[in-house]
């Protein structure tokens, strides 16, 4: 009888359903800290499209007018034709009826359609402005934030913020003014009517309510359940090698049986409150029709009312359950969305990193004379890495920084690539300081093989070439030649063109270290700084790579971080470090000769073996 | 639809919860089929035949009948719970125990990322399968079979003319339900590139500020934003339509009773105001739950690809299994191991061995180094001693048995390995160094962190052996997971000792002070050290060297710098032609 069914779940709803899997699914409800500002913000995004949002809302407003006015059609046809027996008229009656129905249907679908198109170019718009933010974001923020933990605002967040946009506002708007209508249109026809029916909604709502506070109660509970029994199953299952190595299977099974056992109690009790609300809406609905049917026969049979109106009550009766049905879980989705809006504009207002520098307008080769000059760092406020410490590299010298684990050497090569600023001191590259240079500038002039190969989803070929994209093929191929991953790179399937997956699984660390040293290698820069870039690689062929790279050297300014005497030996410069400070500097030789701290880290691993 | 079904036997616990809750469903829908031929009633018997006693009786009925379906429904709801939650479980713990159960080759294929996956949202999909099927998805076609019967008893003639309504109806769900997987499995597929594109960039911000490339990596996001949004635009306009559409078929119904059946009604008298009301209500309650089903088809899907996934991992058979006349070792060994001619190549794989005839022998009390490039062999070598992969060709003896007529558990029990990758499991430095043997004492404990050389930096740590360990040891340093990782498995008092290149990141005067320790701790036990460095191996009874898979060197320190030109190399590389080394 209702010119309205419930609205088929949209696109975006689905799609979370499916993916969500886990058993929970109302999850944990979180609110903004802000809502309006939130809300505010995310409404900037749909500015550009205020006028055909306009006409979606002329959309919404026709669907539901014309909406109401079916049950009251429904409800003239019984009383002025069937009951009354009259025959002329009814099809032309008809005919209006059904022309109301279409019209209802087509703006219903015009504004899903344009709806569709709307929120989600205000999406992409989100995802643009976040992704080049956090391009811009200094490393201090990604050493504090997690990649998981970003992960899961960039794309979870995001898709509470599209859920809320594409559906739940629409939703809401077309609730709120449904109900506002089927109320006046009911107590215009009749009050008494309107008033019995509405009795049953408090007691509706106050058990609704009821039920929410347990099945939120049991959410947060599962939430919790879940997160653990998550962690045991990554633990054992990440680390089943070590498991099964130390024979802890039973107690890994133990402890897994244990957490299982608690999300399923758990499970159970959220769910039964949770699903105890369908029953009990639905209920409502059949309570409707009882009241309705009840009062309103017994006023028919006074002659109070016709029965016309009572079947168009039954069917108004069953439209305004649905929304009334809808509007908890419209607004918890609206809440999540504005909370997770927050935390993406949290994103948006970290400051990006401090580039002051005016962009030079050809930058040209450079020396490569670096200068720390009295350099004080620290990642943590009270806990100092680098101490007042003052090394220079001329051009063309290779310096070798050595020294314990965790001493600072990998620390100096993130302050001269500007990824974090010194507290106090500078560093300067040809007598200018790096804050005056441009960051792009600085960069492109200093090649870094990272301690931690990272590589991306693409071709090997595209991978080598990631610093400098117009190199052609034969430059690629010279570099990969030069860092000693020529031979292998053939060997794969598709030689070059190897798509490597995520995180290059499929390489091993050597060979994700070879590729790194040539994409170094193919950017051509002026300052070369390796940072334990042949940890992984086998001695024979770091051998052979150390000699490739002595004819890259020369000429360039060079910085080598190593374990390995092979790696330092060819240094122009060895620089020992230790608790962030200089204790030893000089060449290989002089080193030796001096039997300082030096000599005693290096030749330990000989004592007692004379050779 | 099969790997479903494969699935039903994680039901047949619940059967008798599963058989009540279906019973307690068609009562819960008949009971809601009889509000509107009740409302019918109060309209014909009552209004129009001026009973009021008819209204009130029915009034009544109908109140005591929505009180009980009530509860029906809520014990329907219960049960379907507990039968969804409990196979979720039961399958989890199914995977779990398979997965426990499951060798090396196994876990390689099946990578550890997906196995989350399969444990958590797929059982989670599966159940949901389940639990829906117990409640709405069976609901909906009973509803409709319901009111269909019931619109054929109360008008067969009107419910003849809706029948191509009907077909309409079911021919759009349909459409729907097929071209809907395909339309999310695209969309997904974007999305899944978006989301590559923006992993890459977090956990690779180094690499792309260090080269630059902050322009070209935006290209590359928004290039993939714009794909998602209008594959995401174009699906979502889809689904815009079906609402609409269905509406509008429920409509057409609506008007077609009030004029058809109107004028029957008014033409014959064949039919009642009251049987117009209910059929009107019939009809809806037939296309309603229809849209329900087009998700039901969506749960199915994914529910299909679910099972396949918790079918494959069920179905995996454990590569390495102990034989059925395996020997328990006993709990003392003086262990002799020889390897005699093995080979050996991943199962499944085409490619040539990686192992190629291996001899190699180590007596009680001997360190035996193997040395060799990245991929020569030596992890898969030392990784074929606890079977944790089972030779190709070949054998390994230990004390003159095959080890695969060892069980594996006792196998184990002598063998303590210090993998490549120092896994470490959340909890405190004590729990983890006791990992191995829960009942040692902290004495104990103490003792072999001081001969892994991670006593002093525990001490140093906020809370020494009670500092808790973050989700794999990310709040240490690569050097103090591998020192710790040692202490483990020199806790364990093992007659077989490895360690697969397990000192790299650490330091090479704490390498020394380790190795200074292992000397007295290693008497009567039998140590394998595989290493890239010289200095790691220098003190071995015997060095063997790898290369391509084969044994191309063997002896000491000594014997290999005089009679082997590899050695040669190798040493010369790391300490510069040997002019060079100390006085």
């Amino acid at each position: 009888m209702t010119v309205q069914a419930p609205p088929p779940m949209n696109a975006a709803e689905i799609r979370a359903r499916m993916m969500r899997g886990g058993p929970g699914q109302p999850g944990k409800i979180e609110k903004a800290r802000n809502p309006r500002r939130a809300l505010a913000r995310l409404a900037r995004y749909l500015h550009p499209y205020r006028f055909p949002l306009l006409v979606v809302l002329g959309f919404i407003l026709a669907s539901t007018a014309l909406g109401l006015a079916g049950p009251y059609l429904m409800g003239q046809a019984i009383d002025r034709f069937i009951a009354a027996r009259r025959l002329d008229g009814l099809g032309t009656f008809a005919l209006w009826m059904l022309i109301v129905f279409v019209a209802a249907n087509l703006c219903d679908l015009a504004s899903g359609w344009m709806m569709a198109r709307l929120s989600q170019k205000a999406l992409q718009g989100v995802r643009r402005d976040l992704f080049e933010h956090l391009q811009t974001l200094p490393m201090k923020f990604f050493d504090s934030h997690t990649a998981g933990e970003l992960m899961s605002r960039l794309t979870n967040d995001i898709d509470a913020i599209n859920q809320a946009v594409s559906q739940n506002v629409v939703s809401l708007v077309a609730s709120l003014l449904s109900m506002a209508g089927i109320l006046i249109a009911m107590a215009l026809m009749n009050l008494w009517l309107t008033l019995a029916a509405l009795a049953v909604v408090p007691l509706m709502l106050w058990f609704a309510g009821f039920v929410a506070r347990y099945t939120r109660k049991g959410f947060r509970e599962l939430q919790k359940r879940l997160g653990e029994l998550n962690s045991v199953m990554e633990e054992s299952i990440s680390g089943q090698r070590v498991v099964k190595a130390f024979r802890r299977s039973d107690a890994a099974l133990t402890a897994f049986r244990k957490s299982n056992q608690e999300v399923y109690r758990a499970a159970v009790y959220a769910n039964s409150y949770a699903l105890l609300l369908m029953p009990l809406t639905n209920q409502l609905g059949n309570l409707f029709v009882i009241a309705i049917a009840g009062l309103g026969g017994w006023l028919a049979l006074k002659g109070l009312v016709t029965v016309g109106t009572i079947a168009a009550f039954i069917s108004y009766g069953r439209s305004f359950v649905g929304p009334l049905r809808q509007l908890s879980n419209i607004y918890n989705a609206i809440q999540a969305a504005l909370a997770g809006a927050e935390r993406v504009f949290d994103i948006l207002d970290t400051p990006s990193e401090v580039d002051e520098a005016e962009a030079s307008a050809a930058p040209g080769p450079v020396a490569g004379h670096v200068r720390f000059e009295a350099v004080n760092f620290a990642y943590v406020e009270g806990t100092p890495v680098i101490k007042n410490m003052t090394l220079e590299a001329r051009p063309g010298e290779t310096v070798a920084l050595v020294g314990p684990t965790g001493a600072g050497k990998t620390t100096l090569v993130n302050l001269l690539m500007r990824f974090y600023e010194p507290q106090s001191g500078c560093i300067r590259l040809d007598g200018v300081d790096v804050r005056d240079i441009p960051k792009a500038d600085l960069r492109r002039r200093l090649g870094i093989v990272l301690q931690e190969t990272f590589l991306f989803s693409a071709s090997v070929m595209d991978n080598i070439r990631y610093g400098r994209p117009e190199a052609s093929d034969e430059e690629v191929i010279a570099a990969a030649q030069l860092a000693e991953a020529d031979h292998f790179i053939r060997q794969l399937p598709q030689g070059y063109q190897t798509l490597l997956s995520e995180r290059a699984a499929n390489l091993s660390q050597g060979q994700r270290q070879l590729l790194a040293i040539a994409r170094a290698v193919l950017a051509n820069p002026s300052i070369l700084i390796l940072d334990e870039a042949t940890s992984s690689v086998d001695t024979r062929t770091e051998a052979r790579i150390q000699q490739a790279l002595l004819r890259l050297r020369k000429g360039r300014t060079s910085f080598v971080i190593a374990h390995r005497l092979s790696t330092i030996r060819d240094a122009d410069k060895v620089v020992v470090i230790r608790n962030g400070e200089i204790v030893e500097q000089g060449t290989y030789r002089q080193l030796l000769e001096r039997r300082g701290f030096f000599y005693h880290l290096y030749m330990s691993q000989f004592k007692g073996e004379a050779i | 639809m099969r790997q479903v079904f494969k699935l039903l036997r994680f039901v047949r616990p619940y059967w008798e919860k599963s058989a009540l809750s279906l019973i307690l469903l068609v009562i819960v829908v008949a009971l809601d089929l009889a509000i509107p031929r009740l409302v019918q009633r109060v309209i014909d018997q009552g209004i129009f035949a001026g009973d009021s006693s008819v209204v009130i009786h029915t009034f009544l009925w109908m109140l005591g009948i929505s009180a009980l379906d009530t509860l029906f429904a809520i014990g329907n709801n219960n049960f379907s719970v507990q039968v969804g939650e409990g196979v979720a479980r039961d399958l989890r713990e199914a995977l779990f125990v398979k997965i426990q159960s499951l060798s090396f080759g196994n876990l390689d294929r099946l990578q550890t990322g997906q196995l989350m996956v399969r444990l958590s949202s797929d059982s989670g999909v599966v159940q949901r399968l389940f639990q829906i099927s117990l409640r709405i998805g069976t609901r909906a076609p009973l509803l409709m079979i319901g009111s269909l019967l019931l619109m054929f008893r109360t008008a067969p003639h009107l419910a003849l003319t809706m029948l191509p309504l009907l077909l309409f109806t079911a021919a759009v769900i349909a459409v729907f339900s097929v071209k809907m997987g395909p339309l999310f499995l695209n969309m997904q597929q974007k999305l899944d590139r978006l989301n590559t594109v923006l992993q890459e960039n977090i956990a690779g911000v180094r690499v792309v500020k260090a080269f630059v490339r902050a322009d070209f990596e935006a290209e590359r996001f928004e290039a993939a934003n714009e794909d998602f949004t209008e594959r995401n635009i174009r699906v979502m306009q889809f689904m815009s339509v079906m609402g609409p559409l269905l509406t509008l078929a429920l409509n057409i119904g609506i008007v077609v009773v009030v004029w058809a059946g109107g004028r029957q009604a008014i033409q014959t008298g064949g039919l009642s105001t009251g049987q117009i009301v209910a059929f009107v209500n019939y009809l809806q309650t037939t296309i309603v739950p229809l849209m329900n089903l087009v998700n039901l088809a969506n749960i199915w899907a994914a529910a299909i690809a679910s099972a396949e996934r918790v079918n494959e991992v069920l179905e995996a058979e454990p590569e390495v299994q102990d034989a059925p006349d395996a020997i328990t070792l006993p709990e003392t060994l003086q262990p002799h191991i020889t390897f005699e001619k093995v080979g050996f190549h991943y199962n499944g794989s085409t490619e040539e061995a990686v192992l190629r005839d291996v001899t190699l022998t180590a007596a009680p009390g001997q360190m035996v180094a193997i040395l060799g490039a990245t991929g020569a062999g030596k992890s898969t070598l030392v990784n074929l001693l606890p079977r944790f992969y089972d030779v190709s060709e070949g054998r390994i003896l230990l004390n003159g048995v095959d080890i695969r007529q060892i069980r594996q558990d006792s196998l184990l029990a002598h063998i303590a390995i210090v993998p490549q990758e120092s896994v470490l499991f959340s909890g405190t430095v004590r729990d983890n160094i006791r990992y191995g043997r829960p009942d040692a004492s902290d004495e104990e404990v103490i003792a072999a962190a001081k001969a892994a050389q991670a006593h002093e930096f525990i001490l140093r740590l906020p809370n020494g052996y009670d500092t808790h360990i973050e989700e794999r040891g990310v709040n240490l340093s690569g050097g103090q997971r591998q020192r710790i990782a040692i202490a483990r498995a020199l806790l364990m008092q093992p007659s077989i000792l490895i360690l697969d290149d397990s000192t790299s990141s650490v330091d090479v005067e704490t390498e020394a002070n380790i190795q200074a320790a292992l000397e007295a701790w290693r008497k009567g036990r039998t140590c394998f050290v595989v290493a890239q460095r010289i200095s790691t191996v220098l003190k071995a009874d015997k060095i063997a060297v790898i290369d391509k898979g084969r044994i191309v060197a063997e002896g000491t320190h000594r014997q290999l710098l005089q009679s082997s030109p590899i050695y040669q190399e190798i040493y010369a590389s790391q300490l510069g032609n040997g002019v060079e080394g100390p006085p």
